[in-house]
């Protein structure tokens, strides 16, 4: 027995949305009366965080603390239309949404503070903290709760926006393909090392660098978990899973839970390093692109490349089974 | 149709519910003790989502059969915490970004606390087999180990800290 | 603690300055990770209803065959079976749901009719009082068939003598006349002609299950008022209550999906599988009725990432520059479109990777197939194109004795550069995370190649 090692590597794009009918989403924001600010969307949270990472872009565009932001989603008789959670959209599609609806709830909150301070709403800024003060005279200053307040009980003012996004249509040109369907691209590249025994075929993946350029690091934890979550997916792609093992031959051996169903446990997962990049996207939330489906495509054919670096087998058909492996060592020593 | 009445502790308070045969531990909790904590992602024993523990050792619920936990004592991740107070297991998974869908969460946090209650310095390799039947498809595992190894930590350094 | 990942500073640095951001770019604690430790983040399935009942499906055995009759006496009278639903129950059987954004036809019934054409496909719903007598009763169906023969293979589905299973007529899905969503960029002939190398090489891929740790499902609850509320893990709530709409024939007002919560998508989510027929039980039953997918039916029948066959001719200088590559890719669809015509046009729209090439032509086929029906999963059209663009991408950088990063990054697109579906690239960063990957495992670089950047027109380079 004898474990090969062995380094590939693969780099790629990924497109930030897929629109050919029109793509949009919508928010919208108001201020309750002791200046908390919810946000009603529609927007789905399959756990890559949508919630909290909208939640930033709300308080940041509003200059208040994320304590004050209320998320409300995905009850279709209150929040307004978004097409759904797919394609790397949910980030920058509602996050944009997200942000104009709070730039229109700003320009009123300010306009009722300045009516209180009796001052220029120009001349006014948000610290970040709670408060509406005077650009370059702080003390001269009044808090959210008191701005809402006074919107509700005294000036009669709705502090409210609404903000939507749309990536327009775009029909393919049949003849030729011409289309624009995506608003961005998102980028990374892989480095994996692996360790193939070329007694079972078993392949184990010891190690993955990661590059990825991603627009903006809305939250850098959130960050790590999409890149590192989905790189572990690309693994398990590339090594273990498939419903039609022996696709497609055969339809039969179709695994139906998940002792046959197999994916790389916490004993099976490559160590990893990842550096982000920033490139910000003029047409993401604060620059941001999606990452959420293109952390798991790198690696896959880096481990790939990194299998013929180790032992010479060439795997050209998904998942690298130990089947697979055992299959082209016999070839090459036939050969 | 036979139903039986089955009397036990669940976190530490004393609860009864009907069994019909049938049905397992994991229905019992969620549908009549309202206990929806524990998951139900495959009710064939292969996920974790559902674990609970049963007199102190880790099960998944969805193959415990309800009239066998008569007198038993059941912890479930509705438990954990003491009013506010979280776990050290829950406070590190809070801490460490462990969480994505979430879904997972509550049969690792059980499968955890077995572990730390057993062994209160674990290896990352034994922390790998204990939670080796609890899938989770969203996080890659990492932050899931590294936050029940940092709970051990906490765990050790207040049981000095009160020495 | 939470890991962080470095973000390296030194790369845009103009375009990346920040303005002061005050929460953007921090780690705010997630607002859901509380509810997730404590067991208190309500799923769908979390809620429960006086009078739950449940719906199961009995499903095909055969990958095609003729349904002779079907019998649901038995199922009726199984104790605790409130209700078996057939195809005459659903008022608009026939849907695709993409027919929102005007893609057609609508090419997959909601449950079978006269024919099945995967195995797994419905047939009958049996709603019942417990999960036990749901399932009981859909074992108790009795249905005759008469077995044809299956097509299980993309390019034998393709062939002009294979057995047509599509009741439109063809083996694949028709993209505005044509049998494939086409890219046509520059003259690929003539870039094989004037290649010192050409490369032809053919890959693959097995369908993968999402395997979210939750399961596909809702429960649908009548309203005193007369609509339906739909608790539901779909990952587009308009798209699934539109969707649903449809298929009840109700008006969408009359319908309310409720959701946002959900253990794991994927793409998994998307498809609109169980609220139609939970929709119609509640309806008849005026109950509330839970229809959630078992974990088996989660890996067998609810779609998977399209296996996909691409073959690619490269042709290349001897300096390591692309000048012609030419794709042919089948998406197997399995028996229905689902998602999967949009799928073979992200992948048009992706070819041919992220290399300025300047002849492309490129033949993306959604091929139909007596296979569980596939459909969008994290990154369709481009995972398994990455695999083989990035696996091909090797194969000729080992070919020609070059390294496999100079190779890509003398190939690598920038700002400016025309891709192949006609839009100039902007915002391009390919160079830069190769030339950051690069420095990370200390794989040396020559200066002409760390000089390299997206920013800089390709010049005299291309
Ligand atoms: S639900 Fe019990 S192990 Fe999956
Ligand atoms: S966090 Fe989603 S399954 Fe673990």
């Amino acid at each position: 027995m004898t474990l090969l090692r062995g380094r590939g590597y693969a780099s790629v794009n990924y497109p930030t949305g897929m629109n050919l009918g029109g793509d949009p989403s919508q928010a919208i924001i108001h201020a309750t009366t002791m200046g908390g600010f919810v946000v009603t969307l529609s927007s789905v949270d399959l756990g890559q965080g949508l919630k909290t990472v909208v939640a930033q872009c709300a308080a940041e565009t509003l200059g208040i603390p994320m304590e004050n932001v209320i998320i409300d989603t995905a009850d279709t008789d209150t929040g307004p239309h978004c097409m759904g959670t797919f394609a790397s959209r949910g980030t920058h599609r509602v996050g944009n949404a997200v942000i104009m609806a709070a730039r229109e709830a700003r320009e009123v909150m300010l306009q009722v503070a300045a009516d209180e301070l009796e001052v220029d709403a120009g001349d006014l800024e948000t610290d970040g903290t709670g408060f509406v003060r005077l650009k370059g005279s702080p003390a001269t200053k009044i808090h959210i709760s008191d701005i809402a307040l006074a919107a509700h009980f005294k000036q009669g003012k709705s502090i409210s926006g609404r903000g939507i996004f749309l990536k327009e249509r775009s029909y393919p040109v049949p003849e030729t393909g011409e289309m624009d369907p995506d608003s961005c691209q998102a980028h990374a590249c892989t480095v994996a090392e692996v360790e193939v025994d070329d007694e079972t075929g078993i392949v184990t993946v010891l190690r993955m660098y990661n590059t990825y350029e991603i627009g903006r690091a809305l939250n850098p934890a959130m960050v790590a978990q999409q890149v590192e979550g989905g790189a572990w997916m690309g693994v398990s792609h590339a090594i273990f899973e498939s419903t039609e093992p022996y696709y497609p031959a055969s339809r039969a051996h179709g695994p139906i839970d998940f002792c046959e169903y197999l994916m790389p446990g916490p004993a099976e997962i490559p160590v990893q390093t990842s550096v982000i990049l920033e490139r910000p996207a003029s047409n993401g939330p604060f620059g941001a692109k999606g990452i959420g489906e293109m952390t798991a495509n790198a690696p896959i054919p880096a481990i790939a490349n990194a299998i013929f670096d180790a032992c010479g087998v060439r795997l050209t058909t998904m998942p690298f089974t130990p089947e697979s492996v055992l299959r082209g060592l016999d070839a090459l020593r036939a050969a | 149709m036979t139903v039986t009445i089955v009397n036990l502790k669940v976190n530490g308070v004393d609860q009864a519910f009907m069994a019909r045969p049938g049905t397992t531990l994991l229905l019992a909790l969620r549908e009549q003790l309202g206990l929806t904590g524990a998951k139900r992602g495959c009710a064939q024993g292969a996920c974790g989502s559902c674990t609970v523990l049963l007199d102190g050792a880790p099960v998944v619920s969805c193959l415990v059969p309800a009239t066998t936990v008569d007198g038993a004592d059941i912890a479930t991740v509705e438990g954990l915490a003491d009013g506010q107070q979280l776990s050290d297991v829950q406070q590190a998974f809070l801490d460490g970004f462990a969480t994505q869908c979430g879904f997972c969460t509550p049969g690792m946090l059980m499968s955890a606390e077995a572990l730390l209650a057993r062994n209160p310095d674990p290896t990352a390799d034994e922390v790998n087999e204990a939670i080796s039947g609890n899938v989770c498809r969203c996080t890659g595992y990492a932050p899931i180990v590294s936050a029940i190894l940092d709970a051990a930590e906490r765990r050790r350094n207040r049981v000095e800290a009160t020495h | 603690m939470a890991k962080i990942n470095p973000i390296d500073p030194d790369y845009f640095k103009d375009e990346r300055a920040a303005p002061g951001f005050k929460v953007i770019g921090t780690t705010v604690p997630r607002s859901d990770a509380l509810g997730h430790v404590t067991g208190r983040t309500e799923f769908f399935e979390d809620r429960t209803f006086p009078n739950l009942a449940h719906l199961k499906i009995h499903r095909s055995p055969h990958h095609h065959a003729l349904i002779d009759s079907v019998d649901t006496s038995h199922a009726e009278q199984t104790p605790g079976v409130l209700r078996v639903l057939t195809y005459k129950d659903v008022p608009a059987n026939w849907y695709g749901v993409l027919r929102l954004i005007g893609i057609g036809p609508d090419d997959e019934p909601v449950l079978a009719e006269d024919r099945v054409i995967y195995k797994g496909e419905p047939i009958v719903a049996v709603v019942a009082d417990s999960e036990a007598a749901a399932l009981e009763g859909a074992s108790r169906v009795r249905v005759s068939y008469t077995e044809l023969p299956a097509v299980l293979d993309v390019e034998e589905a393709m062939s002009p003598d294979a057995p047509i299973i599509k009741r439109a007529g063809t083996n694949y899905f028709v993209y505005e006349g044509h049998h494939s969503r086409r890219i046509r960029f520059g003259d690929v002939e003539a870039g094989f002609a004037r290649a010192d190398h050409v490369f032809d090489w053919r890959y693959s891929s097995a369908p993968i299950e999402h395997a979210p740790t939750e399961t596909t499902g809702c429960i649908v609850v009548p309203q005193s008022n007369g609509r339906l509320l739909i608790h539901s893990n779909t990952q587009a709530a308009f798209f699934t209550l539109d969707n649903t709409a449809l298929i009840i024939n109700r008006a969408p007002t009359d319908l309310q999906v409720k959701g946002g919560t959900v253990g794991g998508g994927f793409g998994g989510k998307v498809d609109v599988m169980v609220e139609p027929l939970a929709c119609i039980a509640a309806t008849l039953t005026n109950r509330p009725v839970k229809f959630v997918y078992t974990r088996e039916e989660e890996m067998q029948v609810s779609s998977p990432r399209a296996a996909e066959r691409i073959y690619i001719k490269d042709g290349v200088l001897s300096d390591g520059r692309i000048v012609a590559r030419k794709i042919m890719l089948y998406v197997d669809a399995g028996a229905y479109a689902r998602h999967s015509p949009y799928g073979a046009t992200k992948a048009a729209a992706h070819l041919p990777g992220p290399y300025t090439i300047p002849n492309v032509h490129a033949d993306c086929h959604c091929v139909y197939t007596n296979r569980t029906p596939s459909s969008a999963m994290r990154g369709f059209g481009v995972t398994i194109a990455d695999f083989a663009i990035e696996s091909q991408m090797d194969r000729i950088a080992r070919a020609l004795d070059l390294d496999p990063l100079e190779f890509r990054l003398r190939n690598a697109y920038r700002d400016g550069d025309l891709k192949a579906h006609r839009k100039v690239a902007s915002g391009t960063a390919l160079i830069e995370v190769i030339q950051r990957a690069a420095e990370l495992v200390g794989h040396e670089l020559p200066e002409e190649y760390r000089a390299m950047s997206s920013t800089t027109p390709r010049g005299a380079q291309a």
